[in-house]
């Protein structure tokens, strides 16, 4: 059966596109290789349709205080103009989703969630909401380009007269004028690159699609598909919900505490039991493995120490910029220490792993 | 798709080629194309009995594991070791350089459940 496509889906044979689904989407897994491209976004630039993601719009003059009670960073501290990285928890600070807010004015604020939670997060953020705002599902109205790696500020400025070097880290501008087409450009993205994600009308994709393939070729941009987007987001350490980040996780226990900010001065959903974790440590910690002996860790292979089981894999693979046999963990707190030696359950062998420093990759 | 018109094939993907009384086997040149970038191989040991139709091994991408059915079924005599070193030879070279072990098949009858190379063209086409 069909999945749902995005604009996209045309043009993703002119690469070679390869499609999978992913939780409902026909979305290309790779275009000319998940390790050629994982390179090209690391050393020069690459190319990603991420249009399935859901945009949700808050607006109203109640728009700041619900929001400040349904996600955990503190949204006053975003200016016009500006992103902030966030979670929305559950009452038991388990997580419903995480999340980039693009905050354009008091009363007007766009929400940018996972594809996968598009109508979980928008039936939360119905029920919980004040009658002073209006909460709109606005994901159909917007596609999403990403450029990602070093040379993606290069080859987008080529394609605009707007000062793209404004546009600093977690900032956006919209009405921005992009290969000919109005789009809203932030200096965001999931690759632990410099780049930009571009939103446009989804008649609007294709042509910017095609611009900036040609723009890049002479630079070395490939175009990307969704299994370098998790090679590139999994050495960042940057949680990909569903795997780092569920219901039975919270964004402390995830290492993205960050994001939640117990000190804001309004009550939030999940305040206590996220407080209560800040001060006196979660239970589990997302950890680095690296394998010891030779397999590769994969997600929900378990993990143990002394035949006592102590946690889970969340995500794992060969990564393509160490070439080492690396994996994320959620590990009970007290077996989390570096450089302990636990063992991996691969399949039907226990093979050794020690717990290492994240994340695999930091931009230089 | 490279397909030799020599060897069998099984409908899980692998290859095997008649060597005397022994056979060669690997996986095919569409299933590392469907795999992609081959990170790991996992072998069986020399002395190893496989069951037809039953794992022997895995291989794994950069993205998933895959198992490796036994196409026959028979004793391991030899294990290609670079594929420790060199898992890209699946990639590379699928019939050559990635054969994956030598058996001795313990029913050579079996090889009859067999496809040959257009069986197995029309078998990957309907995909």
């Amino acid at each position: 059966m069909a999945g749902k496509q995005t604009p996209l889906y045309e043009v993703y044979a002119e690469s070679n596109g390869k499609t999978i689904d992913f939780g409902g989407w026909d979305l290309p897994v790779q275009f000319s290789g998940i390790k050629q491209e994982h390179e090209a976004v690391r050393t020069k630039a690459g190319l990603f349709d991420v249009s399935h993601m859901g945009e949700i719009e808050v607006k109203g003059k109640g728009t700041l205080s619900f929001l400040q009670k349904v996600l955990t960073n503190n949204v006053l501290k975003a200016k016009n103009g500006a992103c902030q990285y966030t979670a929305m928890c559950y009452e038991d600070g388990g997580t419903i989703d995480d999340l980039v807010l693009y905050k354009r004015a008091d009363d007007n604020v766009l929400l940018v969630v996972n594809a996968s939670n598009i109508e979980k997060d928008f039936k939360w953020l119905k029920e919980h909401a004040t009658e002073d705002v209006e909460v709109v599902n606005v994901s159909e109205a917007y596609a999403q380009l990403s450029v990602q790696g070093p040379k993606a500020e290069e080859i987008s400025q080529r394609l605009t007269n707007e000062d793209l070097s404004e546009i600093t880290f977690f900032k956006f501008r919209e009405g921005v004028s992009f290969a000919g087409k109005d789009v809203l450009v932030s200096r965001t993205g999931y690759t632990g690159e410099d780049g930009f994600e571009i939103y446009c009308k989804p008649e609007d994709a294709v042509h910017l699609w095609r611009s900036i393939l040609e723009e890049g070729e002479s630079d070395g941009l490939l175009p990307c598909g969704l299994g370098a987007r998790d090679t590139l987001r999994f050495e960042a350490k940057l949680a990909l919900y569903g795997q780092e980040l569920s219901k039975d996780i919270t964004p402390i226990e995830a290492g993205i505490g960050f994001a939640v900010k117990t000190d804001k001065e309004e009550d939030f959903i999940g305040k206590e039991v996220l407080k209560k974790q800040k001060e006196e440590g979660a239970p589990r910690k997302l950890s680095g493995l690296e394998m010891i002996d030779k397999g590769i860790p994969r997600t929900d292979y378990e993990v143990f120490k002394d035949g006592e089981k102590i946690g889970f894999v969340t995500t794992g693979t060969q990564s393509p910029t160490l070439k080492k046999n690396v994996g994320l963990a959620m590990i009970d707190s007290e077996h989390a220490e570096l450089g302990n030696i636990v063992e991996v359950q691969v399949r039907k062998r226990r093979l050794k792993a020690e717990i290492v420093k994240t994340p695999f990759y930091k931009r230089g | 798709m490279d397909l030799p018109k020599d060897l069998k094939y099984s409908e899980e993907h692998e290859w095997v080629k008649e060597e005397g009384d022994k056979v060669r086997i690997g996986i095919t040149d569409f299933a590392q194309s469907e795999l992609g970038d081959i990170v790991f191989v996992e072998l069986p040991e020399v002395g190893d009995e496989l069951e037809a139709d039953e794992p022997f091994g895995s291989v794994e991408s950069v993205k998933t594991v895959s198992e490796l059915y036994a196409p026959i079924s028979g004793k391991v005599v030899e294990v290609n070791e670079e594929l420790e070193d060199s898992p890209e030879f699946v990639n590379e070279s699928p019939y050559e350089k990635a054969w994956m072990v030598i058996i001795e098949p313990s029913d050579k009858s079996e090889m009859d459940n067999l496809m040959d190379a257009a069986g197995y063209e029309e078998m990957t086409s309907e995909d």
